[in-house]
């Protein structure tokens, strides 16, 4: 059987070019970004050389930094927990049971988290039976995230969250206070501001008739039943970043060489985005590239997890071929584009290490030039992994995981 | 002579083009919805805010070019259905291609839902002999996921054991006896069997049902499974279209080709290679229909423009070593995923070659059949496309003689 796809007539392109513009032609917009690089490479060599403290004013923790979830019983704790950091689809939090005792969590990621899941029930500070070992709990942490939920009565919750901000301003002034105002699907948008207005002004007016002054405190509208969710965890973890700023830049950088709209640097397990380009907040953007990252993860579940037979790769590089597969290959992590079809306008998306990938909105009319782009790209993910290589505990560096080799995720549970 | 047969080859293909298709089931099991999500590029939480059919709801669903289904969405309400089986015997049950029946799996009344499906069967046994029937119990979501196989198993042996209990009412039935069931449809009933009785009397006794049963939820892809099993044997042209992806896939190498309806995106036809076939995911072509038709919501949302435009083109996938993939518009009226192994220049070389054998599936596009060229069947088109329109690239396919 003669196929016009394997006789002459076979619409070949020519190995060796078809990888040549990586590495041969080198724009000026190449060239700026990989200035903009080394600057950033020499003053994190200058910063960590020298042991000058960080700009930001975290308290560098021994450990990992600490995300604890509080707030009164059913407010949702648990089923945000589930939702951001376990896969749990939303529907399935209505079989959640009330918790019993702290739940923790720990994540390896692009840095290492532990999140604390508190039992509604259990007020740490004002507990008649047990007095909790408030450095154990509070000594580490990074944020303490406080949910309320705003389809109940919620005056309660605000009054607890007002204590707990009073007893931590006292000894741990610098935690972050992230109050999510949560389950706020299902409630109009009049109405939703109407609650935050309420709840912040109840808060402030406590704390200045307390004489507590520019505490950290910090509102989030959120639900798990949409983006919000994870829009607000970003924002809290991105506090917790040392170093966001050059991030942001490099971010920028990117879009203003390659024509981005907007660019996101994703934490691939959870879809937080730990960066992005200085340009405004835009959630619709957000969420659509959050959205093909969880396109390309389920693809890649299904298409990339299961093992190959053996000879699979010897008649992948018999002829024509003739090349090592590895070779065959242009990139050796995940990447992806995809173009909408209104204006023409392209999403990429490029996996930068075992953790993380960078998703961008392109401007219309730009696929013809991701030859040029995707060099451009290639700099900034080498920039990036040397800023996390940096940041990393020495044990998890260099491996070389990929999008493709870890779908379960990097939780563990105790 | 050659006319003759190709009148005659017309008029069986524009038979098959129209399919009615039934949707009955009790009020509430999830009909509307189903259909919505499938057809009408609803969210499945859109269909919260769906009332409750009121008698039929006929709609025409173009799928493909080249077929039509007369969906009869049947509102289940007792007093609709009754009149089903009564006043509207004939009408609803004759020339029937398909039976979509559909169970609440939540519903407090079994025993009166399987007593109205015996009637239906029944029914429909008397009009639409041939007719293929499909069982979907509903809402699977809201059993807790350990249990679900179980109750599936256990509601698709009482189901069977109904089926065969409304064949066998139907074979005994005479028209003096109409024992048990009430009313005026068990009388027409009675009097319809009578009549199939006296027409064909020997092929009443080898009613050999054709049905398949299906757990099913708006809520995962396993609507997904249903509905593809479904249309799949309604679609024209199935061995055609098999037969050509099949020398596309091994033409480029790759492992797995899945073919899609545009705005259902319910898969068409596929095909997998040897090594493909070691894929464990066994649901994984209701996983990509239900991935990409959520992508395609997220499109729009994020464009603006209505859920059914055009909302997205080449989606490229290079993942390292490991594999390669590309869903692409193939013809008007579907797209196309291609699964394959790793490498730059295969990639770009197999996205060359399904671009170029394009049009040897513009059949799929076809109008039906133009009244004045009743001989003008999609094969013809076929083969005049692929020998004009693919420039140098020859097929087998070709030369093949297609036999429908
Ligand atoms: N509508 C809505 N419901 C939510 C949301 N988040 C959680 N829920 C529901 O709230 C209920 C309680 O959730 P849990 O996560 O168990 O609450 P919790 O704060 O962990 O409760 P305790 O463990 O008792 O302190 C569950 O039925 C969830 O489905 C949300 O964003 N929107
Ligand atoms: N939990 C769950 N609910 C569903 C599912 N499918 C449909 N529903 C809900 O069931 C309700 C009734 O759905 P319809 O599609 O209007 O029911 P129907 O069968 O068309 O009813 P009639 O038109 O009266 O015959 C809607 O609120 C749907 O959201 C499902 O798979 N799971
Ligand atoms: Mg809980
Ligand atoms: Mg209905």
């Amino acid at each position: 059987m003669s196929s016009a796809f394997t006789g002459s007539s076979r619409v070949d392109v020519d190995n060796s070019t078809a990888q040549l513009p990586r590495h041969t032609y080198i724009s000026p917009a190449i060239l700026n970004l990989e200035r903009v690089y080394e600057q950033n490479r020499q003053l994190l060599q200058k910063k960590d050389g020298a042991k000058v403290p960080d700009p930001i004013t975290i308290p560098q923790t021994k450990g990992k930094p600490r995300l604890l979830l509080m707030g009164q019983r059913r407010s949702g704790k648990s089923s945000i927990s589930g939702v951001v950091f376990q896969k749990v689809s939303p529907s399935e939090t209505l079989f959640l049971e009330s918790t019993a005792r702290i739940h923790k969590n720990n994540l390896s990621s692009f840095m290492e988290f532990q999140v604390w899941d508190f039992p509604g029930q259990i007020d740490v500070f004002d507990n008649p039976n047990f007095a909790f070992d408030m450095d154990a709990i509070f000594g580490e942490i990074g944020a303490l995230i406080w949910v309320i939920d705003a389809q109940d009565d919620y005056l309660e919750a605000v009054a607890r969250l007002n204590n707990t901000i009073l007893h931590l301003q006292r000894s741990y002034p610098h935690i972050n206070i992230e109050v999510f105002i949560h389950k706020v699907d299902g409630l109009s948008d009049d109405y939703k501001l109407d609650i935050q207005r309420d709840v912040t002004i109840r808060i402030q007016d406590e704390l200045s008739d307390q004489g507590v002054e520019n505490a950290p405190v910090s509102f989030h509208l959120t639900s798990i039943y949409n983006h919000s969710i994870f829009e607000a965890f970003s924002k809290v973890i991105q506090k917790l970043i040392p170093r966001l700023g050059q991030l942001e830049a490099m971010l920028t950088n990117l879009c203003r060489t390659c024509r981005f709209e907007k660019a996101y640097l994703f934490d691939v397990t959870t879809k937080i985005y730990i960066a992005t380009d200085s340009t405004p907040e835009d959630m619709a953007s957000y969420e659509i590239c959050s959205d093909y990252l969880d396109v390309i993860i389920d693809f890649t579940q299904v298409y990339g997890n299961w093992q190959r037979s053996p000879d699979w790769r010897k008649h992948l590089e018999q002829a024509p071929w003739m090349q090592p597969l590895e070779d065959q290959v242009a990139c050796e992590r995940a990447e992806s584009g995809m173009v909408l079809s209104d204006a023409q306008r392209p999403i990429m998306l490029r996996e930068v290490d075992r953790f993380l990938a960078l998703v961008a909105i392109m401007k219309e009319g730009s696929y013809e030039k991701m030859p040029q782009i995707n060099m451009n790209v290639d700099v900034v993910v080498k920039g990036l992994t040397e800023f996390f290589e940096i940041t990393k505990p020495k044990e998890t560096r260099t491996t070389t995981e990929t999008i493709a080799g870890r779908a379960a995720g990097g939780w563990i549970n105790d | 002579m050659a006319l003759a047969q190709a009148q005659a080859q017309a008029a069986q293909l524009k038979k098959v083009k129209k399919q009615k298709v039934l949707l009955m089931g009790k009020s509430g099991s999830g009909k509307s919805s189903m259909r919505s999500i499938i057809f009408s590029n609803y969210l499945a939480r859109d269909t919260r805010r769906l009332g409750a059919t009121i008698d039929i709801d006929l709609s025409h669903v173009k799928f493909l070019g080249n077929l039509t289904l007369n969906l009869w969405d049947c509102g289940g309400q007792e007093a609709f259905m009754e009149n089903y089986l009564s006043q509207q015997r004939a009408h609803v049950f004759s020339n029937v291609g398909v039976l979509i029946y559909v169970f609440d799996i939540e519903s407090r009344d079994v025993e009166r839902d399987l007593a109205t499906y015996v009637n239906i069967i029944s029914a429909l046994v008397q009009y639409s002999r041939e007719a293929k029937v499909f069982v979907l119990i509903h809402k699977m979501d809201l059993i807790q996921s350990l249990t679900r196989e179980e109750v599936f198993d256990r509601r698709v042996n009482i189901v069977r054991r109904k089926t065969a209990e409304a064949v066998a009412i139907v074979r005994k039935q005479k028209p003096e006896q109409s024992p048990g069931t009430p009313g005026g449809a068990a009388a027409a009933a009675a009097a319809a069997a009578a009549a199939l009785a006296a027409s064909s009397p020997s092929s009443i006794l080898d009613i050999d049902i054709d049905m398949q049963l299906f757990a099913t939820s708006i809520w995962d892809q396993s609507l997904y499974k249903a509905w593809a099993s479904i249309i799949h044997d309604l679609v024209p042209n199935l061995g055609v279209i098999e037969t050509q992806l099949a020398s596309v896939g091994v033409a480029i190498d790759a492992d797995e080709i899945l073919l899609f309806e545009r705005t259902s995106f319910l898969v068409v036809s596929k095909w997998t290679s040897r090594e493909g076939d070691n894929n464990p995911f066994g649901d994984r072509f209701e996983r990509m229909s239900s991935i990409l038709k959520s992508w395609k919501h997220t499109c729009s949302k994020f464009t603006g423009t209505p859920r059914n435009a055009e909302q997205f083109s080449d989606l490229e996938i290079k993942m390292g070593t490991k594999f390669s993939m590309f869903v692409t518009k193939f013809t008007t009226n579907t797209y196309i995923l291609v699964c394959m192994p790793p490498g730059e220049a295969r990639f770009n070389s197999a996205k060359l070659n399904v671009a170029a054998a394009r049009p040897w599936f513009r059949f799929l596009d076809g109008p039906v059949i133009a009244p004045s060229a009743g001989a003008g069947s999609s094969q013809h088109l076929l083969a005049h496309n692929s020998a004009g329109g693919a420039g140098g690239v020859q097929s087998e396919a070709n030369s093949r003689p297609l036999n429908i």
